[in-house]
């Protein structure tokens, strides 16, 4: 036997070739579009089913139907209750879940195989025809305005919910989902028929399919649940979701006051870039170098060298129009300071005083990917993946292409991208914390005077 | 319907490491998984959050490769990980096929060679690094100090299960750099660790791999079981103060070890209660009364010994009084009664989908290589998967109603209300303020 050679580390093989997954593409008569992805591991089936009702639908002073729209289908549908419903889901072990993201909203149902026609059926039954009654209303509304009470305590939900105000102000992304208690209190039963009469019709959303059958085997069980939904008389009465100002003119520093928190809760970015972006790789690579995985430059400054944080990251929260950049952290009150400064100086060095090293591209780059292939393991994480490129309107050929294009970024593209799309001098800075110990600290930071915010804002 | 089954091969290395072989090609990766038979159980009171604390550790270098662990496996396109509950420490890598000689490299060199590179400075930045840790998940989050109190309460002090993992800030910055080595040397050998190769890999040439890398380390001891018991004769009425908006009940029974008897129907029994709008308490305190903004339930079985939790909050207007006396009267319901053949079938179905959802990953946590690590360490048979479902299918009505009979009585439990700060009288009548930090 050989033992193994300790005076180095051993090399990587040559990376395994991998198929992508095929993506056919269908369309009903009533104008939904179908995506059918065989999946022969498990015989287990993901449907996901995508609608034009994302936060951003929510018309100005109603912020927050959109999610209780879609909250109220699982309510109940024909003569099933709440309650009947949940019962018809887990009597076939059924999975449900519902993501309310900022441009769509995507409903996702994850049974067995032998249970696939089931499960369809009754996510078609509450997606077009729910009940929507009063009382369930009523009941739903106040649990999200108790949610939103209880949020206040939870620093990285006041950081998120202020965070997006201050980078969007009134633009339609400015808020999290679930709204504010003004506009959740406004609103009416009546709101949420007229929303899903608008928003849930066939011509405008997309199902996609994953599991171990053929292609129109799948297809057949979209038609067999869906076939029968029409589009609504009421036209789409969207506002076009206008774009936004890239960045602000200058820094900003804002402070959400959490009275002797033992860490403070930091966003620290600005509105950057577009999904569809020709940049998109670049800008990949760009984040895995400074600070979007555990080996990036800024968690290594503030975790493993300073012992200031769990751990910080940096990403950009995709959307079909401008989307931020930015770096979030929860790190200890007494660093907060000299945490903020080293990440500006992160910031800063990228842009060009200290362009990635060859070693540092390398790394990036591998981890993003000779990795991609362990994202295609299940069916639910297939059938998401596709879901994900019916939003931006990206080629079914992306998976395929996504290694080669990723391979090909230089350091000089990270610096070029960086300086176009991160801008140090023009962030806003917020801080959810202990402002009577951090605020003095927070002055020779030069980011100007803080702006106070409540924990509500 | 077939029943769904996890293959594999085990064999013993000459040092004792058992190795587990789980074949399936789908995607070009293999699932490394180590657990390490060591948690906080092994702690000792005053040097609470140790394992945690060297988990971290683990991370920071080797003799042979004296720098951080991430940046060579992501270099390879993989991903790791660790953890460190009550009963064992797991480590787990991801990677493409062309990268397992790489994760067996790095895993044997930890296990065999940390202490090198183990200085004072990595050392006392993990300390600060897991501080933080601690602030950000427990001591600045609503609620969040809540099941410290409660294993406090439901275990006694010499106990290890009385004190939560993550340990206590005292302990923590107590703890020296000697610490370290004497519990690497009493803990981190073959003789204590179980490893699982699961994904792309033929078996053989798998064993093959785990001899090389692992073969030549020495066995060491293999440790002495924990031994512990806890009783609960009494109810037990506490409050904790917090920053919190709502008024939250907290009720806590001992229960049966992980796959004792009992386990099984205890689990069972929590979803009948509080999983989904179709149980019980969901039911009748969230959908009819409105008493409550959530509720939940579950059994948290451990090597030891269990215990089963049940959580609701108050919604505004409405008092943690009126709350326990209708979950009392749910509770009562199933022990007279028990569940339903109708919600016994829901069970089942739900229980034989997720068995089966189990087994879609070969990696990370709760993939398919740490569950035949789980099976192995806590059970001694990574074939035990098949017979683990049977112990849900099998359970019947009756069974889950003596369950519920025997563990959840009214006067074994803790009551912990936790309140708005300065809303003491919100609390359940007779509670007593406890102190945790």
């Amino acid at each position: 036997m050989t033992r193994a050679d300790r005076s180095r580390v051993p090399d990587i093989g040559p990376d395994p070739p991998f198929t992508f997954p095929r993506i056919v593409r269908h369309r009903l008569p009533n104008g939904l579009q179908v995506r059918t992805v065989e999946h022969h591991t498990m015989p287990v089936v993901t449907m996901v089913v995508q609608v034009e009702a994302g936060a951003v639908a929510d018309p100005h002073g109603r912020e927050g139907l959109a999610a209780i729209s879609v909250d109220m289908l699982d309510e109940g549908t024909g003569e099933l209750s709440a309650i009947d419903v949940s019962d018809a889901f887990a009597r076939i072990g059924a999975e449900y879940d519902v993501d309310v993201g900022p441009d769509v909203t995507a409903f996702a149902v994850t049974t067995l195989a032998r249970f696939a026609e089931r499960g369809a059926s009754l996510l078609a039954d509450i997606l077009l025809r729910p009940s929507l009654r009063e009382h369930d209303f009523d009941r739903v509304r106040q649990l999200r305005l108790d949610r939103l009470r209880q949020l206040k305590d939870s620093p990285p939900a006041v950081a998120e919910r202020a965070f997006l105000r201050l980078l969007y102000g009134e633009h339609a992304y400015g808020h999290l989902p679930i709204g504010n208690a003004a506009a959740l209190s406004a609103l009416a039963r009546e709101d949420v028929a007229a929303f899903h009469a608008e928003r849930f019709q066939p011509s405008r959303a997309t199902a996609v399919i994953a599991g171990p059958m053929t292609h129109d085997e799948l297809l057949r069980l979209v038609e067999g649940a869906f076939s029968g939904w029409t589009d609504g008389s009421s036209a789409l009465q969207g506002h076009p979701v206008g774009d936004v100002e890239a960045v602000a003119s200058q820094s900003r520093l804002a402070v959400v006051a959490r009275e002797a928190a033992p860490q403070s809760e930091l966003r620290i970015g600005h509105l950057s870039a577009h999904r569809n972006s020709p940049d998109y790789p670049a800008l990949l690579v760009m984040n895995a170098v400074l600070g979007g995985q555990f080996v990036s430059r800024i968690n290594l400054k503030l975790r493993e060298e300073k012992g200031y944080t769990y751990g910080a990251r940096t990403g950009f929260d995709w959307r079909r129009g401008l989307a931020p950049f930015s770096l979030q952290a929860s790190v200890h009150t007494a660093a907060t300071a000299d945490a903020i400064a080293d990440c500006f100086a992160e910031l800063d060095a990228i842009r060009g005083s200290r362009p990635p090293t060859d070693a540092e591209m390398a790394l990036a780059k591998a981890s993003l990917t000779r990795g991609y292939p362990r994202g295609f393991e299940t069916a639910s994480q297939v059938a998401r993946a596709v879901a994900q490129l019916a939003i931006y309107g990206l080629p079914d050929t992306y998976f395929e292409e996504f290694v080669p294009k990723v391979s090909a970024i230089q350091s000089a593209d990270v610096v070029r991208v960086a300086e176009r799309y991160v801008h140090p001098a023009r962030t806003v800075t917020l801080v959810v914390g202990d402002y009577q110990t951090v605020g003095p600290s927070l002055g020779p930071l030069g980011l100007g005077e803080p702006q106070v915010l409540p924990a509500d804002a | 319907m077939d029943a769904p089954t996890l293959p594999f091969t085990k064999r013993t290395l000459s040092n004792g490491l058992d190795t587990i072989v789980h074949e399936d090609h789908h995607v070009p990766i293999v699932a490394v998984n180590i657990w390490y038979h060591v948690g906080s159980k092994n702690e000792q009171p005053g040097r609470t959050g140790f394992a945690h604390l060297f988990e971290h550790l683990m991370f920071e270098g080797s003799a042979h490769h004296n720098a951080g662990y991430f940046p060579p496996i992501q270099r390879a396109g993989g991903l790791l990980n660790g953890s460190t509950n009550t009963d064992r420490t797991n480590y787990w890598e991801v990677v493409p096929t062309s990268a397992i000689d790489l994760a067996l490299w790095m895993e044997s060199d930890r296990m065999g060679y940390l202490l090198p590179a183990v200085t004072a400075e990595r050392f006392e930045t993990q300390r600060d690094v897991v501080l933080n840790e601690r602030r950000q998940n427990y001591e600045n989050r609503p609620y969040g100090f809540a099941l410290m109190a409660i294993v406090a309460a439901l275990f006694p002090e010499q106990h290890p299960y009385n004190w939560p993992t993550i340990g206590s800030v005292d302990d923590l910055r107590a703890m020296r750099l000697e610490d370290v080595q004497t519990f690497f040397r009493t803990y981190y050998h073959p003789a204590n660790a179980s490893l699982t190769l699961a994904g792309d890999i033929a078996t053989e040439r798998a064993f093959d791999l785990a001899e090389r890398y692992f073969g030549d380390l020495p066995a060491g001891p293999r440790p002495a079981p924990v031994q512990a018991r806890a009783e609960l004769a009494r109810e037990v009425r506490l409050l904790l103060e917090d920053r919190v908006q709502m008024a939250r009940l907290y009720m806590a029974w001992l229960s049966p070890a992980m796959f004792a008897d009992g386990d099984a129907e205890m689990d069972l029994l929590g979803d009948l209660l509080a999983n989904g709008k179709t149980s019980r308490l969901y039911r009748t305190l969230v959908y009819e009364r409105r008493v409550a903004l959530d509720v939940s339930a579950y059994q948290s079985s451990r090597e030891l010994g269990g215990f089963f939790l049940l959580v609701a909050t108050a919604a505004p207007g409405h008092s943690l009084t009126e709350i326990e006396s209708l979950i009392d009267v749910e509770l009562q319901a199933l022990t007279e009664s028990g569940p339903t053949e109708s919600e016994m079938e829901r069970a089942r179905a739900q229980v034989e989908a997720h068995f089966i959802y189990r087994l879609q990953t070969v990696g990370g946590f709760g993939g398919k290589s740490d569950q035949l690590n789980a099976y192995n360490v806590l059970r001694g048979d990574p074939g035990f998967f098949p017979a683990d479902l049977a112990r849900y299918r099998d359970a019947s009505t009756d069974a889950v109603r003596g369950a519920a009979r025997r563990f959840l009585a009214f006067d074994r439990r803790v009551l912990l209300s936790v309140v708005p700060r300065g809303e003491q009288h919100l609390a359940l009548p007779g509670a007593e303020p406890v102190s945790v930090s």
